[in-house]
């Protein structure tokens, strides 16, 4: 199993880290995503898989794409959902983590989504002891979310390889080139660990501000010059850069920020043919991406919205029907509650 | 009060000799004495040291008598050996007055385990803007010496020169924890790959190294003495090493948890790992240990800071920092300095006792084992290995990042001016 020098050890039967996901665990939930998106293609896009099941979306910060993109992945598998914000909620009188958590025990949750703004609260909810149930992460600080780089390879292979011909494919070969404010980007850890054990060749780049201390040992190249790599990437993904960067000295200003690392048309076209622009959304159109490029037939952010609904659904399903990613054997998507783990694949 | 007679103890790891204790003080130490109405504690096999000194200890009171109290932590630093210790000024309120200090001294006085020295605020409210009144702190009955605005780094250059000038007056040193304010903006733990891999805000290790630059250089212009706490990089030490080699006045302590213990372990999340400074890395430690034998660290000094149960049964970001440590240090520096031949026993009675003793300028502690000294000893079973457990502690908090690990030696007795504080490792 692949890990970052040192990566934390094994959460079984969560997700907590892209470094959880074996290769076979990766393709198996890419896999299982596929299916998961025909049930889109259906009039009544739903499946009885988790009835009776209880998730919850227990969200510290605000989100929307991500918890709505979890909500209609459970409530297509039929899962009963609660959604849980901090807003308005006890939280907010001073309710700590444990506290909420042994709530959502005494509930009967399933499964917890879980997003919170300090890096490792999903790892602890996981080895606390305080619930039972599957955690998922669904962001946490700048340390991981492993969903969206699942759907962002989910979206990489159908673009690059194929809906049909990727079944069972990786990404190897790929050149994935990742811009931006890498230092307090989960998205893009959880993208090189996870495109890596896919076997696409990562390339980082940033301003060096933007860059985390020790990237060199990540396994990824880095850049300063984005001009340099673009010829050579199949997929170039933007991350949002906040404008409250520059007031801490990250960049000088946006202007200058944008001409040396923002995507425009002329940048777009020195690409090769067939690659696709990403962004994980949402999109700060001017500021890393200019609307030309956003509104483009190569750029797939409205599709990777789509995609998150069908990848969250693989892992929801995969988890809750008893996966325990790196020693899976596991069911394939079936139309009643979840096979045990041993059941072959039809 | 009674004799008791210490039968067979080898004084610091030398040879075996019996020491026979009257009142306050050490009366003999001989072979074969012979004291028939002496109470005998035998101890073949086990090493007498000088009473254990503490520079850095947040015994919380007055303020936060939910983590510790005077008497818990006292009671907690005699099982740990220690005769003395500086309680810090982080309290509720601070200790920036006369009346505080006092307070905290008389409590002390009042606990019968463990003298207690408070440490003053260099700044009102530990805020780093305005003197405190050094000098009335001083004047008080509880004499102080040591001022330290522990938690937060004097950042100033301007106030920290002028405390450093100040205390000459009375020969006060002032404690710096050197953290460089903006650098460690939303610092969770040290800075380095692992930092990035978690996700949690980096403590760059040049945020400690320029605080100490600038604070040598600073105590050399004046011509006062600085004490650097709870040292903890190799570039801090190299920083220490040539202030020393100028000959200026210029000391340091390291904890027992930055000499054994890295920030690999920060992967698990586990929140009785988060410190400030942060635990750092291989390297550093093996410099920390190199420096402690070499000389160049002064002193070990546990930076016990005592937690409830709830303020690191959460996640990371939420959780506070700090280690209880004085139940654990001296079987730390057994095992991290001792065991691997780094220093022997007369090294640990210099760092743990002689050196914090000088320092804090504490009379009476610090002192060589012999006859008409007093009797702060602390007798040490090397060959004894156990599991911690902080079920069994004596502080009131339990936010030990040792428990489940095997350590070796065990305080038997403690003797706190020629009383027994602690008997066969528990409390008297």
């Amino acid at each position: 199993m692949l890990r970052l020098p040192g990566a934390s050890p094994r959460t079984p039967g969560h997700l907590i880290s892209a470094a959880d996901l074996t290769r076979d665990d990766a393709v198996l939930i890419l896999d299982t995503a596929e299916e998961m998106a025909r049930v889109a293609d259906r009039p009544i896009k739903k499946l009885p898989t988790l009835r009776g099941r209880t998730v919850v979306n227990l969200f510290f910060e605000d989100s929307t794409r991500t918890r709505i993109s979890f909500e209609a992945a459970a409530k297509r598998l039929s899962a009963d959902v609660i959604n849980f914000s901090a807003k308005g909620s006890s939280v907010s009188k001073g309710e700590s983590l444990k506290d909420t958590a042994l709530t959502l025990e005494a509930m009967g949750a399933d499964a917890v989504v879980i997003r919170h703004g300090s890096s490792g609260a999903p790892y602890r909810l996981a080895n606390s002891g305080w619930i039972d149930g599957a955690v998922i992460n669904a962001g946490d600080g700048t340390h991981e979310h492993p969903t969206q780089a699942l759907l962002d390879a989910f979206t990489m292979r159908r673009r690059l390889v194929g809906a049909d011909e990727g079944i069972g494919r990786d990404l190897e070969g790929r050149r994935i080139t990742i811009v931006g404010d890498i230092l307090h980007s989960r998205v893009a850890r959880s993208n090189v660990l996870l495109l890596h054990t896919l076997g696409a060749e990562v390339t980082l780049v940033a301003p060096p501000t933007l860059l985390p201390i020790g990237v060199e040992k990540w396994p990824c190249e880095v850049s300063y010059d984005l001009d340099r790599v673009l010829p050579k990437s199949d997929a170039v993904m933007m991350l949002r850069v906040q404008r409250e960067r520059m007031n801490a000295a990250f960049f000088p200003t946006e202007r200058e920020y944008s001409r040396r690392y923002g995507l425009d048309g002329e940048r777009m076209a020195r690409m090769p043919d067939n690659s696709i622009v990403m962004h994980p959304g949402p999109m700060n159109r001017g500021m890393e991406i200019t609307a030309e490029v956003a509104d483009s037939d190569r750029c797939t952010a409205v599709e990777q919205v789509a995609n998150g609904v069908s990848t969250r659904m693989a892992v929801l399903y995969l988890l809750l029907g008893g996966a325990v990613f790196n020693t899976t054997t596991v069911p394939a998507v079936t139309h009643s509650r979840p096979a045990s783990a041993t059941e072959e694949n039809e | 009060m009674s004799k008791i007679l210490i039968r067979g103890a080898r004084i610091l790891g030398g040879e075996a000799r019996d020491v026979l204790i009257d009142g306050t003080v050490v009366e003999r130490v001989d072979i074969g004495i012979d004291a028939d109405d002496a109470t005998v504690v035998e101890a073949e096999g086990q090493i007498l040291l000088p009473g254990l000194v503490d520079l850095h200890t947040h015994l919380r009171e007055p303020g936060r008598e939910d983590s510790e109290t005077v008497l818990t932590g006292t009671r907690a630093a005699a099982v740990g050996g220690f005769t003395a210790v500086h309680a810090m000024a982080n309290t509720f309120p601070v200790a920036d007055t006369a009346g505080v200090v006092e307070q905290v001294w008389r409590l002390g006085r009042e606990s019968g385990y463990c003298d207690v020295q408070p440490v003053g605020a260099v700044t009102v409210g530990l805020e780093g803007k305005q003197l405190a009144e050094l000098g009335a702190m001083h004047d008080s009955a509880a004499g102080v010496r040591v001022f330290s605005d522990d938690g937060k780094c004097v950042d100033d250059a301007v106030i920290m020169r002028r405390a450093l000038e100040y205390v000459k007056a009375f020969d006060g040193v002032v404690a710096q924890h050197a953290q460089e304010p903006r650098l460690t903006e939303g610092a969770q733990m040290n800075e380095g790959i692992v930092s990035s891999e978690l996700g949690l805000g980096g403590w760059p290790a040049v945020a400690e190294e320029s605080i100490i630059a600038r604070d040598v250089l600073l105590a050399a212009h004046v011509g006062s003495r600085v004490h650097i706490c709870h040292l903890s990089t190799a570039g801090s030490v190299e920083i220490v090493r040539w202030a020393k080699s100028k000959g200026w006045n210029v000391t340091a302590e390291v904890t027992p948890h930055h000499l054994l213990l890295t920030d690999e372990l920060v992967r698990t999340y586990n929140p009785v790992y988060k410190v400030n400074p942060p635990l750092r890395t291989e390297a550093d430690v093996l410099a920390l240990r190199e420096a402690l034998a070499d000389g160049t660290i002064d002193c070990v000094a546990t930076d016990h800071a005592p937690h409830p149960h709830e303020d690191k049964d959460c996640e990371w970001a939420a959780a506070a920092m700090g280690m209880v440590g004085l139940e654990t240090a001296l079987s730390v520096v057994q095992q991290t300095m001792v065991d691997t031949g780094l220093i022997d026993w007369a090294g640990v009675a210099d760092r743990m006792s002689v050196r914090p003793a000088q320092i804090g300028r504490l009379a009476g502690h610090g002192r060589p084992v012999s006859a008409g000294e007093p009797a702060n000893l602390t007798l040490v079973d090397p060959a004894y290995r156990g599991v911690v457990d902080p079920a069994g502690f004596a502080s009131r908090s339990r936010n030990t990042p040792y428990q489940g690990r095997e350590l070796p030696g065990r305080v038997t007795h403690t003797f706190l001016r020629g009383r027994a504080t602690v008997v066969d490792g528990n409390l008297a």
